[in-house]
């Protein structure tokens, strides 16, 4: 029975897909569909360096700071950061009476709710509260950046050069030097919006936020260039959402360490039972 | 010479004897107490992940304002997830708390000892009976305050004097005193 | 069953004897993977991953029931309640990323376990049992870890558990009212979350049970090996125990091995980032694609684009997906070739590669956007897979001359078994 169905199964899954597959032949080669613009014009993020890549890769805890500011004086206007506590900042290695000062002093307050008036009132952030939510009325959805560089192919690599990409639009060309606008006329981007070619669509709506060198003052002496700034909150976004990566990895060693003699052992071992059997 | 050949030899070949034996021992022993200390570390995680997690630990410590508590009544508070007394002594009190023979008492301590001196009116306590943890009353308004007007756990009959220190019943300590400040005359800082 | 050569358990110490007469249960151990079970003496590295499989289902158990304690299944605070796990719960990260790549180690370890039963045609008579079981712990296992999946409530959790319910309303008549009761709900939602993780709870442990059944029908014939010859005296096999044990423990290193180095230096790699967006069921991601583990079949699943006859492309492509496991429950009876292993097989081990890739073709497309050529490419190669289990496999086995097998395990490890100077020549096809 198997032997007879079994091969006519067989061939009718295999002519169905014959079917499929002329159909969708004969659609590439009558209607073959258009590259988009995205396709052609979306690139891929900027190979830039960072002190966490790699396995040996640990956290620059002055960047990190850096990186908070600009997200402090930048970034928080329209974005939340809504899974990291206050408390969590020691890492960066601020002191409790700094975290406290930072919870203390941050723009947004801490909401509360009086359940015997219903009054909702607010009240200074502490070190155990999260970052407070953001209300953005304008255009689009800014995203909670809590864990951007996780939820983002190319991580801080991408978020730099978004940050680093905007350019105008008029006369863009590709690598390969075609002209955008010259090719796809109906991709012009809509009022509203901004063109960057790191964006998955090219068109966000978040309009180019580091623009200007010295936007942010750095504390610590840094030149706070347009391009420092993108690498600095890069790197503290990709601390917000990967915030153990440095224990990680400090784990790892010694346990990739432990693992590799235990292996070594267990081969040894094996070896020697083995040895009156070959 | 041949005869470290044949040491040699015996170890390869695993021959039943002398030194080869015991360093195929000590290999195979030295791998299976590998795998023991890696399993035994495998389960330092696996224990701890039950221990208080960071954001419980990041107790915000509890502000509280006092002023509304007029002598001889008391509020409840909040720290860690359990109630806190917050309690107004009236002089009659302070007296009755002072009067007992601290040698008597099961768990010997003065009400100067448990409160902030120059606060001696303001006993601060955690509300959760030393004996198996039940909220005592006495803090409430109109609740029964126990033989030494203090705090009384319905649970199992604990009784509390005006101090707060157990009197009566299975419960072993006084009532805890959390770590505690005044930021003002007003405002009491828990935690 | 046993050979009549297996050692018989006789304890040395008095408390494991007064266990072992009242409860059994010592002597069922030795006879199970210690001393008192022979094996093939000449099983390669190929047979390191069924024990393998079983240490991944331990781990995922272990890790799972863990992470069991600070999760919340509920719509409004699962996503939260994970990243509270990576941020907040003491060495929660480490626990989460050994949970996430285990189920992808459990994945590599079982695919390679069933590929090694294909090359060796493990299937055949008298093992077809061991097999059929196997292929249900394979379902149990997708199961399982699709549900899982969906339980961290992000893009890909919420967009998976839509599509894969979405599979069951292509059925006629009955495929939307299926769907909604699937979900209990007309989207993904809180009802299916919680639904999702008791299910993903539950499964492991009956994945357990049928372990204990395939490894009980294993001990009937005991193991295959890689000649295909069946043991035929006690010089073919060793005890399990220390044989295999030491063995296993060296190949368990090199396992943990990979593992760690995904979990602690690339713990994200076979993850995919929109994960990390929490579920929202008004905007679909541009490019959604499940676990890499089950990219063949969604490969397969994609691979119909046109209706054939009267079937819709929908119910073909689920079809076909379904069959392409359930072709496997048919093997044993599609293969008819008396010779097991593929090393005496010529013609079949050509094949056999062809499928390997054939299957990573598969892979690689399913994980691919949904445009050509990916979607040709994958559709000659769901062909190939349809018409290499239930056409190629039935032909090859009955025109193939296999290369002529050794007397005897002992023979094939040792060059030579003085009792086949007693038998006669083995004939090439028994």
């Amino acid at each position: 029975m198997v032997r007879l169905f079994g091969p006519l199964v067989g061939l009718f899954f295999a002519v169905a897909l014959l079917w499929s597959f002329g159909n969708g032949a004969y659609n590439a080669a009558t209607q073959p569909t258009p590259p988009s613009a995205e396709k052609l014009f979306h690139m891929h993020p900027k190979e830039v360096k960072f002190s966490f890549d790699g396995p040996f890769g640990t956290f620059d805890k002055a960047q990190l700071q850096r990186g908070f500011k600009v997200y402090q004086e930048v970034c928080s206007n329209c974005h939340s950061l809504k899974q990291v506590a206050f408390r969590d900042l020691t890492a960066l290695g601020y002191n409790e009476a700094e975290v406290k000062a930072i919870a203390k002093n941050w723009g947004n307050k801490a909401q509360t709710f009086d359940p015997k008036t219903g009054d909702r009132g607010d009240r200074p952030n502490l070190p155990s509260d999260h970052f407070p939510p953001v209300y953005y009325a304008g255009q689009g959805v800014p995203p909670d950046l809590s864990l951007i560089a996780k939820s983002r192919h190319g991580g801080a690599q991408y978020i730099h050069s978004l940050l680093t990409g905007y350019v105008d639009q008029a006369g863009y060309k590709n690598e390969e030097g075609v002209e955008l606008l010259k090719k796809f006329p109906d991709a012009k981007t809509p009022d509203g919006l901004y063109f960057n070619p790191y964006f998955a669509n090219l068109n966000l709506a978040m309009p180019a936020p580091l623009v200007s060198d010295g936007q942010v003052a750095y504390n610590d002496g840094t030149q706070s260039t347009v391009d420092q700034m993108a690498m600095d909150v890069s790197a503290f976004l990709t601390w917000t959402a990967e915030p153990k990566l440095d224990k990680r990895k400090q784990t790892g060693w010694p346990v990739l360490g432990f693992l590799l003699a235990a292996t070594v052992l267990a081969f040894l071992a094996k070896r020697n039972v083995w040895a009156d059997k070959h | 010479m041949a005869e470290q050949a044949s040491i040699a030899e015996a170890t390869m070949t695993g021959a039943n004897n002398g030194e080869g034996v015991r360093r195929r021992d000590f290999i195979n022993i030295a791998a299976v107490s590998f795998a023991g200390v890696g399993g035994l570390a495998a389960l330092y995680p696996l224990i701890s992940q039950m221990a208080p997690s960071a954001d419980v630990l990041a107790e915000s410590s509890t502000e509280i304002d006092i002023s509304a508590i007029a002598p001889g009544q008391a509020i409840k508070a909040v720290w860690r997830k359990q109630p806190v007394f917050i309690r107004n002594l009236t002089p009659e009190e302070i007296k009755a708390a002072d009067g007992v023979d601290v040698a008597s008492l099961r768990d010997p301590q003065t009400l100067e000892q448990r409160t902030t001196a120059g606060k001696t009116n303001w006993l601060i306590t955690m509300g959760v009976c030393t004996h198996l943890g039940c909220v005592p009353l006495g803090a409430g308004e109109g609740e029964v305050k126990g033989e030494f007007g203090g705090y009384f756990c319905p649970c199992h009959g604990s009784v509390y004097d005006t101090a707060a220190r157990i009197r009566k019943g299975p419960a072993p300590k006084n009532l805890e005193v959390p770590p505690h400040e005044f930021s003002s005359d007003t405002v009491v800082k828990i935690g | 069953m046993s050979f009549p050569w297996a050692n018989e358990y006789k304890p040395t110490n008095p408390l494991m004897q007064w266990v072992d007469e009242r409860l059994p249960l010592p002597r069922f151990v030795y006879n199970a993977v210690g001393a008192g079970y022979p094996v093939p003496r000449n099983l390669n590295y190929m047979w390191n991953f069924g024990v393998l499989a079983g240490f991944a289902l331990v781990l995922q158990i272990v890790t799972g029931v863990v992470l069991a304690m600070h999760y919340a299944a509920n719509d409004k605070v699962a996503f939260d309640s994970v990243e509270h796990i990576m941020r907040d719960v003491n060495w929660g990260w480490m626990l989460r990323y050994a949970h996430a790549n285990g189920a992808s180690m459990f994945f590599i370890v079982v695919y390679t376990h069933i590929f090694r039963g294909f090359f060796y045609s493990s299937y055949k008579a008298p093992r077809e049992m061991i097999w059929l079981l196997g292929v249900v712990i394979f379902l149990l296992m997708m199961a399982t870890a699709f549900m899982g999946y969906v339980l961290p409530w992000g893009q890909m959790s919420f967009w998976g558990a839509k599509v894969i319910t979405g599979l069951f309303s292509a059925i006629p008549l009955v495929g939307t009212p299926l769907q909604e009761w699937l979900l209990g709900g007309f989207a993904p939602d809180n009802a299916a979350l919680n639904r999702f993780f008791s299910l993903h709870f539950l499964l492991p442990f009956v994945i357990l049970g049928v372990i204990i059944l395939h490894v009980w029908a294993l001990h009937i014939p005991g193991s295959s090996n890689p000649t295909g010859v069946e043991v035929k005296q006690e010089s073919d096999t060793v005890p399990f125990h220390p044989y295999y044990t030491a063995k296993d423990g060296f190949g368990l290193g090199i396992f943990l091995l990979v593992y760690c180095a995904l979990v602690f230096f690339a713990p994200n790699l076979l993850g995919h980032p929109d994960n990390y967006i929490p579920a929202n069921p008004l905007s679909t991601p541009a490019h959604i694609v499940p676990e890499w583990y089950f990219w063949p079949f969604y490969a397969i699943l994609r691979a119909f684009t046109s209706d054939f006859l009267f079937i819709p492309a929908k119910l073909m492509g689920v079809l076909a997906m379904f069959s392409a496991i359930l072709v496997w429950f048919f093997l044993p009876w599609l293969d008819t070739s008396p010779v097991r292993s593929g090393h005496y097989r010529p013609l079949f081990r050509k094949f056999f590669y062809l499928l390997v890739v054939d299957v990573l073709v598969l892979g690689y497309c399913g994980g691919a956007p949904a445009e050509e050529p990916y979607v040709m490419i994958s559709q000659i190669a769901s062909m190939y897979y349809f018409l290499h289990f239930l056409v190629i496999l039935p032909v090859v086995s009955s025109i193939e001359t296999p290369a002529p097998l050794p007397f005897s395990i002992t023979e094939a490890v040792l060059g030579k078994d003085e009792h086949a100077t007693l038998a006669p020549a083995t004939p090439a096809v028994a």
